[in-house]
């Protein structure tokens, strides 16, 4: 399975990352080869096997819907890089 | 060209609950910003969401209300996209296993039935809300987290409405189920509810989709209805002009009451779902599924059939005391109260306090007139007659006192007493031989006078019936 530049591309516009095209060029070749690697998984037959998403057997845990106190909100707005009136502050969004 | 809408609709409602989807801030409205957050709300790096049992127990109770086939087992997905009302940079929604599928919703319109089918219903989370600087050349957007993590749950229908009637009516359906089975406020105006809706035209007759359009930001049933006229005409102008409609998501503003596109790297999603590996899924039992039933109260349109058949009114009536779950409570708190007389209490209801309500923009709930005040007034208006009941009943709204009680102090009883009100007739009769005579000529109108003078004499609590009766008598007998 080859990955192309393209959807390099596509993926570094998805986590918000800039690429050289170098970095580019050699993405593309190691994430060709890291797939082909894991392709050979395609070779067992999971006709009958339920995918797993769950490393544990847990089910059903919940908590009561009971109200615990809050952080303070200067405490919090001081982990951000701009805050205003009691706002984050986020470069402007286009509507 | 004549062509046919075709429609569906995604529906969020917040569920009613104390605390978030995974943590135990307040879901509070109107709170100061940011002041319902924690680090796990926030999505800070290492923390552990634990789902809230209320509000999987009000997805599922919802779920069974709009007849879905529940899941056995269900989970919860990470949908990845940017923005910056979502911390995480993820929702956590569902995907792949919902909790429920394949379910529907009867609506009535025109007076006929038609079976609106549902995709599927699905929890997940709230983003936080954003504040845009009204102050031109601001180069910033403001964030309130508060609402992000707030439970949601999401309604999807099948493109299975093809006028705004059957839209509007698919709306006010399942915000009254959604009210009835107490799950969510769905008070638009806090933003409980709101719509997307999904809009394609195609040529009258065919069976081929045309190119969909998607509208998100629909606050209100009233903007829904304002975007499907507006899409309606947008879209069959391109058509008539042999353009394409594109298959586009658009943005509707309700200020300018249009439609626009977004962007199209807004909408260039790849929301890469996933499980959740913060969260252990879910399995439902038949058990739990039992359970769960239980706590669901009859729905409006079995009520509404049932007050037809249990009370004889009509179903027109029936169909306004049911639309808001409040008010049939209140209803049938009246004529458990007093069973003689369903059909003049629920005219009562109709006709008096819900107009009172809307003038005074309150609900029934906190309306100062209670069902037993209320059957009170009925019991006595045999004996004070109608147009004083009507008086009555705004003085008991402006006072907050009992019909009883404001009858005695106006001593506004009518005057039944038939040998008393014989002497005053009689002295009525007297005082005005014009009109007697008149009468007894075969002019009607000069009853109308006599009863009059009497009422004036009387000052307006004489029985007009009866009254009417005695002067007949009278006048006839003093004729021969």
């Amino acid at each position: 399975m080859d990955i192309s530049v393209k959807e390099i591309e596509h993926i570094a516009d998805l986590s918000r990352i800039t690429l050289t095209v170098d970095e580019k060029n050699t993405f593309a070749k190691q994430l060709t080869n890291i797939l082909g690697y894991i392709e050979k998984l395609n070779e067992l037959d999971t006709d009958e096997v339920q995918p797993m998403a769950y490393a544990t057997f847990l089910k059903n845990v919940f908590r009561e819907d009971k109200l615990k106190s809050s952080f303070s909100r200067q405490e919090i707005l001081e982990l951000s890089p701009s805050s205003a009136n009691g706002f984050f502050k986020v470069p402007k969004v286009i509507e | 060209m004549k062509y046919e809408v075709v429609m569906g609709l995604e529906t969020h409602a917040e569920l009613d609950t104390e605390s978030k989807l995974f943590c135990g801030c307040s879901t509070k409205f109107g709170s100061e910003p940011n002041t319902q957050t924690c680090p796990v709300c926030l999505g800070l790096p290492g923390v552990l969401p634990v789902m809230n049992k209320k509000a999987f127990e009000h997805s599922l109770k919802a779920a069974l209300s709009l007849s879905c086939e529940i899941s056995e087992f269900t989970n919860f997905d990470r949908k990845s996209y940017y923005y910056p009302d979502l911390p995480k940079n993820y929702q956590t929604s569902q995907n792949y296993f919902n909790i429920g599928n394949n379910g529907y919703v009867d609506i009535v319109v025109k007076g006929k039935e038609k079976r609106i089918d549902i995709h599927n219903v699905h929890l997940e989370e709230e983003a936080g809300k954003l504040v845009h600087p009204e102050t031109s050349g601001a180069n910033y957007s403001l964030v309130d987290f508060n609402r992000a993590g707030v439970p949601l749950l999401e309604i999807v229908t099948q493109p299975d409405m093809r006028s705004v009637e059957e839209v509007e009516s698919y709306m006010q359906t399942l915000r009254n189920i959604l009210l009835y089975i107490g799950v969510s406020d769905c008070k638009m105006q806090e933003g409980s509810l709101r719509f997307e809706a999904s809009i394609s035209l195609r040529e009258e007759g065919s069976n081929v989709l045309g190119n969909r359009v998607e509208i998100k930001n629909l606050n209100s049933m009233k903007a829904v209805l304002k975007v499907i006229a507006y899409e309606i005409s947008r879209q069959s102008s391109l058509l008539d002009k042999g353009e394409d409609v594109l298959m586009e998501t658009r943005l509707w503003d309700d200020v300018d009451s249009v439609s626009r596109r977004m962007r199209s790297k807004e909408e260039a999603h790849d929301y890469r779902y996933f499980p959740e590996p913060d969260l252990v899924p879910v399995w439902i039992d038949q058990e739990w599924i039992d359970e769960t039933r239980t706590t669901i109260p009859e729905l409006p349109v079995s009520k509404r059939q049932r007050f037809v058949n249990e009370y004889t009114i009509s179903d027109y009536d029936a169909g306004i005391l049911t639309d808001d779950k409040l008010l049939a409570d209140y209803f049938e708190e009246c004529v458990g109260l007093s069973q003689d007389s369903p059909k003049e209490l629920s005219n009562w209801i109709i006709n008096d306090v819900l107009r009172e309500l809307n003038e005074r923009k309150t609900n029934v709930q906190d309306f100062i007139v209670s069902p037993k005040m209320l059957v009170d007034l009925v019991k006595i208006k045999p004996a004070i007659g109608s147009s004083i009941a009507k008086d009555v009943f705004v003085e008991m709204i402006n006072t907050g006192k009992t019909a009883p009680s404001i009858v005695k102090e106006k001593s506004l009883t009518q005057m039944g007493d038939v040998s008393e009100l014989n002497d005053i007739v009689a002295k009525v009769i007297d005082e005005n031989p014009k009109a007697a005579e008149d009468y007894g000529k075969g002019k009607k109108s000069a009853l109308t006078f006599l009863i009059g003078q009497t009422m004036k004499v009387t000052k307006g609590k004489a029985n007009p019936k009866i009254l009417t009766e005695i002067f007949k008598e009278k006048l006839s007998a003093g004729s021969k």
